[in-house]
C-alpha cells in the first residue's frame, strides 16, 4: 500500500514534469489536432476490419471448436460411465461365477474324498478279512504240521537209528524196541 | 541529454500526403500500428481457430482461453442478454490489448496513447450503448437518472448528478485509458533519459526503476485493457437490464 502511494506520488511528480516539458516544446502532441482525423479514419478501417473477421470468421470457429470439445468430451464420459457400469456388472456375474465354481468344486472334492475314504475302507476291510482268513488257514497248517511232526520225527528217528545199528553191527535191529526207544526219548524230550 | 519523453507520441506521415477533401487521412505511424496491432490478433486467433483438436495446441489454447475469458466476464457483468454483444466486446479488448502490448516494445508507437483514439472508441461505446438502451425500454430508459428509494426532495439533485455522471462516462473512459498509457510511457522515457544522464556512476538506480516499472507497465497495458472492456460491459448492462 505505501509503495504504491509513493509510486503514486512520484507518477504525478513526473507527469507534471512532463507536461512542463511538454509545454516547453510545443504541447502534448495528442492535443494537435494535425492529425486527428487519419487516426480516426484508420482506426474505423481496423476496428471495423477486425471486428468483421473476427465476428464473422475467427469467432464462430473457435465457439464450434469449444462445442464440438464439449459435445465430446460429454458422450466420451458418457461411454465411460456406460463401460463401467458393463464392467461392474461383468466383475459381479465373474464373482459369482468363481464363488458357485468354489463351492461345485469343494463339494466335489468332499465326495470324492468321501468316496475314496469309503472305498479304502471297505477294501481294507476285505484285505483285513483275507488276511486273517490266509493268516487262520496257516495257522491251522502250522497246528496240524505241529502236531503231525513228532510222530514223523520218531519215523525218521527209528528209521535212521535202524539203518545206524545195521550199518555199526551188521544186525536187523528189533523194529518194535526201537520205536520203544524212541518213543522213551521223544517223550523225556517234550517233558523237558 | 534529456530528450523530449514527448517525442514518443509524435505522429507522423509514412509515404505520401492523402487528402479527401480537405481531410487528411495519410498514413501515419499510429495507423500503422493499428494495422499491426490488427493482423497480429487475427493471425493469432485464425491460427488458433484452424485446426479444431480434442487436446488443442498451445495457439489454439490460447484463442480458446481468451474466448471463455471474456465470455466469461460478460456473462458475469451483463448477463446472457449481452450475448450478441460478445463479438464487439472481444474485438475491443483485443484491439485495445493489443496496441497496449505492442507499444511495450521499445521504439515503437502505442496507438491507445493518443486521446483521439481512445476518445472515439468511448464515444461509439457511449453511443451505442444508449441506443441500445432507447431501443430497448424506449423513454423508460430515462429511468436511469432516477435512482428508486431516494427521497423527494434529493429527486432533482440526484438526477442531476446521475446525468452529469452518464454524460461524463466516454471522458472517464478515454482518458483513463490514454492518460495511464501515457504516464507509463513518458515516465518509462523519463527514467531511461536518467540512466544516460547520470552514467556509469549513478544510473543503476534509474535503470532498476526502469526495469520495474516494464513490469508495472505490462501489469497495467493488461489492466487497462481489462478495464476498458469491463466498463463497456457494465455499461451495456444498464442499457440491456434496466436496474434503476
Amino acid at each position: 500500500m505505501f509503495k504504491k502511494i509513493i509510486l503514486k506520488i512520484i507518477a504525478v511528480y513526473l507527469f507534471s514534469i512532463s507536461f512542463t516539458y511538454a509545454a516547453e516544446s510545443g504541447g502534448m502532441p495528442q492535443l494537435d489536432p494535425e492529425f486527428w482525423f487519419s487516426q480516426i479514419f484508420w482506426l474505423v478501417i481496423t476496428f471495423g476490419v477486425l471486428y468483421l473477421i473476427l465476428s464473422k470468421i475467427v469467432l464462430p470457429k473457435i465457439s464450434d471448436n469449444l462445442e464440438t470439445r464439449k459435445s465430446q468430451v460429454l458422450e466420451n464420459l458418457e461411454i465411460a460411465e456406460k463401460q463401467r457400469n458393463q464392467s461392474e456388472a461383468k466383475l459381479k456375474e465373474f464373482d459369482n461365477i468363481i464363488l458357485k465354481s468354489k463351492i461345485e468344486a469343494k463339494n466335489l472334492f468332499n465326495e470324492s474324498r468321501k468316496k475314496l475314504l469309503d472305498d479304502i475302507n471297505s477294501k481294507k476291510q476285505k484285505l483285513e478279512e483275507e488276511i486273517d482268513k490266509e493268516v487262520k488257514i496257516v495257522e491251522s497248517e502250522i497246528n496240524e504240521l505241529k502236531n503231525k511232526s513228532p510222530e514223523k520225527i520218531n519215523k525218521i528217528a527209528i528209521e535212521t537209528s535202524a539203518d545206524i545199528i545195521n550199518q555199526l553191527i551188521g544186525v536187523n535191529a528189533n523194529n518194535s524196541s526201537i520205536t520203544a526207544i524212541v518213543s522213551d526219548i521223544s517223550s523225556k524230550n517234550k517233558t523237558l | 541529454m534529456a530528450a523530449n519523453p514527448m517525442t514518443q507520441f509524435n505522429v507522423y506521415r509514412i509515404g505520401p500526403e492523402i487528402k479527401v477533401g480537405t481531410l487528411d487521412i495519410s498514413f501515419t505511424n499510429a495507423s500503422l500500428f493499428m494495422v499491426i496491432s490488427t493482423i497480429t490478433i487475427l493471425l493469432i486467433f485464425n491460427f488458433g481457430a484452424k485446426k479444431n483438436s480434442i487436446i488443442p495446441s498451445k495457439l489454439q489454447l490460447l484463442g480458446e482461453l481468451s474466448y471463455s475469458f471474456i465470455s466469461k466476464m460478460i456473462s458475469d457483468t451483463a448477463g446472457t442478454k449481452a450475448k450478441p454483444y460478445f463479438s464487439f466486446i472481444f474485438s475491443l479488448f483485443m484491439f485495445v490489448l493489443f496496441c497496449n502490448m505492442l507499444g511495450m516494445i521499445p521504439y515503437t508507437f502505442t496507438v491507445t496513447s493518443h486521446i483521439i483514439v481512445t476518445f472515439v472508441l468511448a464515444a461509439f461505446i457511449f453511443i451505442g450503448v444508449t441506443i441500445i438502451g432507447f431501443i430497448k425500454h424506449g423513454l423508460g430508459y430515462l429511468k436511469l437518472f432516477v435512482p428508486s428509494g431516494v427521497p423527494m426532495v434529493l429527486l432533482p439533485l440526484i438526477v442531476v448528478i446521475e446525468i452529469i455522471s452518464y454524460l461524463s462516462r466516454p471522458i472517464s473512459l478515454s482518458v483513463r485509458l490514454f492518460a495511464n498509457m501515457m504516464a507509463g510511457h513518458t515516465m518509462m522515457k523519463v527514467f531511461g533519459g536518467f540512466v544516460v544522464s547520470l552514467g556509469i556512476v549513478g544510473g543503476w538506480l534509474p535503470l532498476g526503476f526502469s526495469v520495474a516499472l516494464t513490469g508495472l507497465e505490462i501489469l497495467v497495458a493488461f489492466l487497462q485493457a481489462y478495464v476498458f472492456a469491463i466498463l463497456t460491459c457494465i455499461y451495456l448492462n444498464d442499457a440491456l437490464n434496466l436496474h434503476h
